[in-house]
């Protein structure tokens, strides 16, 4: 047994040894421990460095509190730093480190820091390392990283799996202590779909640590498990409380032990849409601000108590016990039970009448003492005449009074009232459908808090409209009243008396924030860093607080906390990814043709959430000798091209035509059945939208196409203006992206190629923009003559499951003439020679006119855009236009991007290069433009410069069409 | 996360739906001028508190919804369909 571990008593099983390291020394724990009962437990109490000071620092608290205990966990690509030990269950094989020491823990030069007294204030980042700028690169910052910091992050990739669950439940229940359990049963009991999550590993909260509740808290447990609709999930920190009873939390599923079990997560984000939630999140216990309350053997005496009784651990050997408040009473008697020599409560009220038991048990009670400085074990006590007396002792436990934990109620909206008799802050009136239960809003004692939390949870019940029956089940006994807490947060001195142990924030730094100015609470917190550290001032928050009241001459109350924001306890950004990383980051979108292109050796490209082929290249062939292949394949024969991920929206009623013509630039009420037209669709504002093709089927039958980066959006768009500006109109529409594959058969060969496989179809009487209906061995096909790539070209649509059928059968056909199927990248690269917009040219800022399309606008009727587009400055001519540019030099490249200026050394930009490509048709490389007075510049020279390239070429401006202007081919 | 009363499918979160904001500006007639459609497209109250605004369901039943939707405490009233009016505010 290790020295200070008790012979009985506690959670722990000590019929079983777990083994573990701390900076590489072995120790051994029980289960039931964490890694900071079974330090304790091993005699240890120096475990980590200050931040700011490297003060040398030891275990505080007994829970997720804790300002200092914080360690490395775990080793290599599971290394987890800034992890509280008060809050780590202990398991087999733990390795941990502590932190911020160099080079070792006992002996840290950096404590140099802390003679260095007062550089290092409040405000001193700010002061200090603004002047000059040269000073911070070179001096400052590397002395910053060096000194500050906490834990080392690893670089190496997460083994470890996550997962998110959504659950709905009626009474979500917050905290198993007295008021939880209470809460979750009556709630339970009258047929409510109850979910209680605990932070701990151990149902109870306060109830373990009082030997004479355990069989009540057992009691409750089993009935618990016994109700069908009442779910227990222990080790889930309820982190934030978001609008509309929605609540997330972290669930540790496999931090209790080495590595997660195979085909298990580490841990579980979960989320929580509650109807109504019942708060019994306890209390905790704050420090009193002296001089030397940082070192290592000071603890909370809440904390003291639960080593004791929860753990069988004691935590020192002798130990002074400091307060203002009854609750440290049973600290002391736990001490003295547990065998500590000459325990001394030291009171700061006058009298209390629990003072006679402790006394029979051997406690040194003495009252109107403060405890005026720590050191190295010898603890001073000071009268309020003046008188002092130093006493021995390893341990000094403090208690300031405790705190509601109330920042899950404030962040659900509820504003904090003030509490005299608690000097504390409670939850006020509820904003959302929740309840503050127990220690959670200042009831104290364990049989009184067991019936808050009855009553919240039937109340929380009832507003559901459930209830009646007669629940009863017995309660503990009520502990009665105590005597009231006497405020007490700071016993003046010199020397530092800290309010923040994690960013070492002192009283003084507190005073000096208000000197300087900073006297808003929210001010003060971010210019001393006070509450900002992970334990977000859980122990001294209030205290700082005080502080600050005292300083402005105004009440505790008046000044306030700064706002409580999530998260309760640090979160892993692996739990809130959850399942959602790497290629599941976000749902993949494969065309029907998919599987062909991989077997068939495409480079594939995401685009949006799709991926399409960028290529297809053959043994050997770089990226380009495959493009350029491909598109001499198509421009001098025939290729073949999975369109599929174009958007698709079948517009079916008598009004389709109508809203097309509202919606479209152009005119689709003309369009006779059988034919398609290009469309340009504007925003409100005047810009251009999107573009696309709109196909006649039937009279009151259309199909638009649209770009694959705005299908969403485009409907969405066209869903707005047909449901909510002009639903008078008859006409329903729908996607069919996913049901229609799309084929582009393209090349001066396509059309023999294609009557091969299209039958009842006449492709020779067949005219450039027409739609018509076929059918290939049953299949049914829409085939449009339409073309991207400027040649004679065919798209056909084929419903999805028979989209490989149907690709297939056209290359077989086409087999013949050297069919290619091509990608992406020779899309584009025929797109550029051709002059057609792609998504850089419509880029959010272009209007038709600008893109060389202004023409299409129909003179008269209302359309989306119409009378913003006309705005002065959007029809000014001086905009940059759309136009096409080479280099003079065919030998240079473009790079898109490019600006374009007069002359190199321009200040002044003309425009800029949306697209390039090396041309096949012209064996040099061209680019799309928008350039100022673009048409007028036709035939001129520009510079199109990168400076990012040290890059100035000369450029001849152009029509954008560099292929075929006179549309010759498609018409063939 | 809000939980939004769609009327056609009951109370679905927030993403499933996108935003598209004042729901009280009517788009004008064609021939009501540059100034009412600028206003149309880009004068906005800005209120503090009741808000009727624009939600899209889109991931669920594709109709555009209008919400009452208190802009400081994020409570929703009521959600209608686009040709009803709303309890509060009128749009
Ligand atoms: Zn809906």
């Amino acid at each position: 047994m290790s020295v200070h571990r008790l012979s009985q008593g506690g959670h722990i099983n000590r019929s079983q040894r777990l083994t573990f390291h701390f900076d590489g020394r072995r120790f051994f724990g029980h289960p039931g421990d964490t890694l900071a009962s079974a330090l304790l437990a091993s005699g240890v109490r120096l475990v980590g460095r200050s931040f700011k000071y490297h003060r040398p620092r030891g275990i505080m608290t007994a829970g997720p509190d804790e300002p200092s205990a914080l360690v490395e966990l775990r080793e290599r690509s599971r290394t987890e730093p800034n992890t509280k030990m008060t809050d780590v269950e202990l398991y087999e094989g733990l390795q941990a480190w502590s932190q911020n020491r160099w080079p070792s823990l006992k002996f840290d030069l950096m404590a140099v820091n802390g003679l260095a007294g007062n550089i290092i204030s409040a405000g001193f980042y700010y002061k200090t390392f603004m002047w000059p700028a040269s000073f911070w690169e070179k001096l400052y910052e590397p002395l910053i990283r060096h000194a500050a910091g906490l834990g080392r992050a690893t670089c190496l990739p997460d083994p470890d799996h996550y997962e998110a669950v959504h659950a709905h439940c009626d009474v979500l229940v917050v905290g198993s202590g007295p008021a939880g359990l209470a809460a979750a049963r009556v709630a339970g009991e009258v047929g409510a779909r109850v979910i209680l999550c605990e932070r701990d590993f151990l149902i109870g909260g306060g109830l373990l640590l009082d030997p004479a509740q355990e069989s009540w808290r057992k009691e409750m447990i089993a009935t618990l498990q016994g109700i069908r609709d009442v779910q227990i999930l222990p080790r889930t920190n309820i982190f934030g409380y978001y609008d509309h009873n929605l609540l997330g939390g972290v669930e540790q599923v496999g931090d209790h032990v080495a590595e997660p079990h195979p085909h298990e997560v580490r841990q579980r984000y979960r989320t929580f849409r509650a109807g109504q939630v019942v708060l019994a999140t306890g209390a905790s216990e704050r420090l009193i601000a002296f001089r030397g309350n940082d070192r290592p053997g000071v603890m909370m005496a809440g904390a003291a108590l639960t080593y004791v009784r929860r753990f069988g651990v004691a935590p020192g050997k002798r130990a002074v016990v400091f307060t203002n408040n009854d609750s440290a009473y049973a600290t002391a008697l736990a001490l003295a039970e547990a065998g500590l020599d000459g325990v001394v409560l030291a009171d700061f009220r006058r009298e209390n009448r629990l003072a006679a038991e402790l006394r029979a048990h051997g406690v040194d009670v003495r009252f109107g003492i403060e405890v005026s400085d720590f050191g190295k074990d010898r603890v001073t006590l000071r009268t309020p005449s003046g008188g002092g007396d130093n006493v021995a002792a390893d341990l000094l436990c403090i208690s300031g009074g405790w705190n509601p934990n109330v920042h899950l109620a404030s962040q659900s909206g509820a504003r904090l009232s003030w509490d005299a008799t608690l000097s504390s802050f409670v939850p006020g009136a509820p904003v959302q459908a929740e309840r503050s239960a127990g220690a959670a809003r200042g009831i104290v004692g364990i049989g009184e808090a067991a019936r808050d939390g009855l009553a919240a949870g039937l109340a929380a019940a009832n507003a559901l409209g459930l209830g009646g029956g007669d629940i009863d089940f017995p309660l503990p006994a009520p502990e009665g009243p105590c005597a009231p807490l006497e405020p007490l947060w700071e016993v003046k001195s010199s020397g530092k008396a800290f309010v923040d142990l994690q960013h070492d924030v002192t009283v003084n730094d507190i005073r000096l924030a208000h000197r300087e100015g900073f006297s808003h609470i929210e001010h003060a917190k971010r210019y001393t860093t006070h509450n900002m550290a992970t334990d977000q001032g859980k122990l001294g928050g209030l205290v700082g607080a005080a502080i600050l009241a005292e300083a402005r001459g105004e009440t505790l109350e008046k000044v306030g906390l700064p706002t409580f924001r999530p998260y309760t306890k640090p979160v892993a950004i692996g739990a809130l990814a959850g399942g959602t990383t790497g290629e599941r980051f976000q749902p993949i979108r494969r065309t029907a043709l998919h599987g062909w292109h991989l077997r068939h050796g495409a480079v594939m490209r995401p685009m949006g959430a799709w991926l399409r082929p960028s290529y297809y290249p053959k043994a050997e062939e770089t990226a380009w000798d495959s493009v350029s292949r491909e598109a001499r394949g198509v421009r001098q024969s025939v290729g073949i091209c999975d369109m599929s991920t174009l958007g698709k929206i079948d517009l079916q009623g008598p009004d389709a035509a109508t809203l097309l013509d509202r919606l479209y630039i152009n005119s689709f009420s003309t369009l006779a059945v059988g034919q398609c037209r290009y469309g340009l669709m504007l925003r409100e504002d005047g810009i251009a939208f999107d573009d696309g093709t709109a196909s006649r089927l039937r009279e009151d039958h259309f199909l638009i196409t649209t770009t694959t980066a705005n299908a969403a959006p485009v409907l969405e768009h066209m869903e707005f203006y047909a449901q909510t500006v002009w639903p008078e109109l008859d006409v329903q529409l729908c996607s069919v992206t996913d049901q229609w594959a799309q084929i582009a058969v393209a090349g001066p060969r396509s059309r023999v190629t294609l009557a091969k496989v299209v039958e009842g179809l006449d492709l020779w009487a067949f005219r450039f923009l027409s739609v018509g209906e076929g059918h290939m061995a049953g299949i049914p096909l829409r085939v449009f003559r339409i073309s991207f790539s400027g040649e004679l070209a065919y798209e056909v649509a084929v419903p999805s499951r028979h989209a490989e059928i149907v690709w297939r059968a056209i290359l077989a056909a086409g087999q013949e003439f050297g069919i290619v199927p091509y990608g992406l990248e020779t899309m584009d690269l025929m797109r550029i020679e051709k002059g057609h917009l792609a998504a850089s040219e419509l880029n959010g800022q272009a209007t038709a006119a600008d893109l060389g399309v202004g023409r299409m606008m129909k003179k008269t009727g209302d359309f989306v855009g119409r009378v913003l587009s006309a705005r002065p400055a959007l029809a000014d001519p001086g905009r940059p236009r759309l136009v096409g540019i080479r280099p003079i030099d065919s030998g240079k490249r473009l790079r898109g991007g490019a600006h374009l200026v007069s002359k190199p050394g321009s200040g002044r930009s003309l425009g800029w290069i949306t697209s390039v490509t090396r041309s096949i048709e012209l064996g040099q490389w061209i680019g799309l433009a928008m350039l100022e007075n673009g048409e007028a510049m036709s035939g001129k020279t520009v510079h199109a410069v990168s400076p990012l390239h040290d890059e100035a070429i000369e450029v001849v401006v152009s029509s954008p069409h560099h292929v075929d202007p006179e549309n010759v081919r498609v018409r063939n | 996360m809000l939980l939004i009363p769609c009327p056609y499918c009951g109370a679905r979160p927030q993403d499933e739906f996108h935003y598209r904001g004042d729901a009280t500006v009517k788009r004008p007639a064609p021939d009501a001028g540059l100034q009412a459609l600028y206003d149309f497209v880009y004068t906005r109250t800005n209120p503090r508190g009741w808000h009727l605004e624009w939600w899209h369901h889109y991931a669920g039943c594709r109709q555009w919804v209008k919400v009452e939707r208190n802009t400081l405490t994020h409570e929703i009233r009521t959600a209608v369909g686009p040709a009803e009016d709303t309890p509060q505010l009128s749009a």
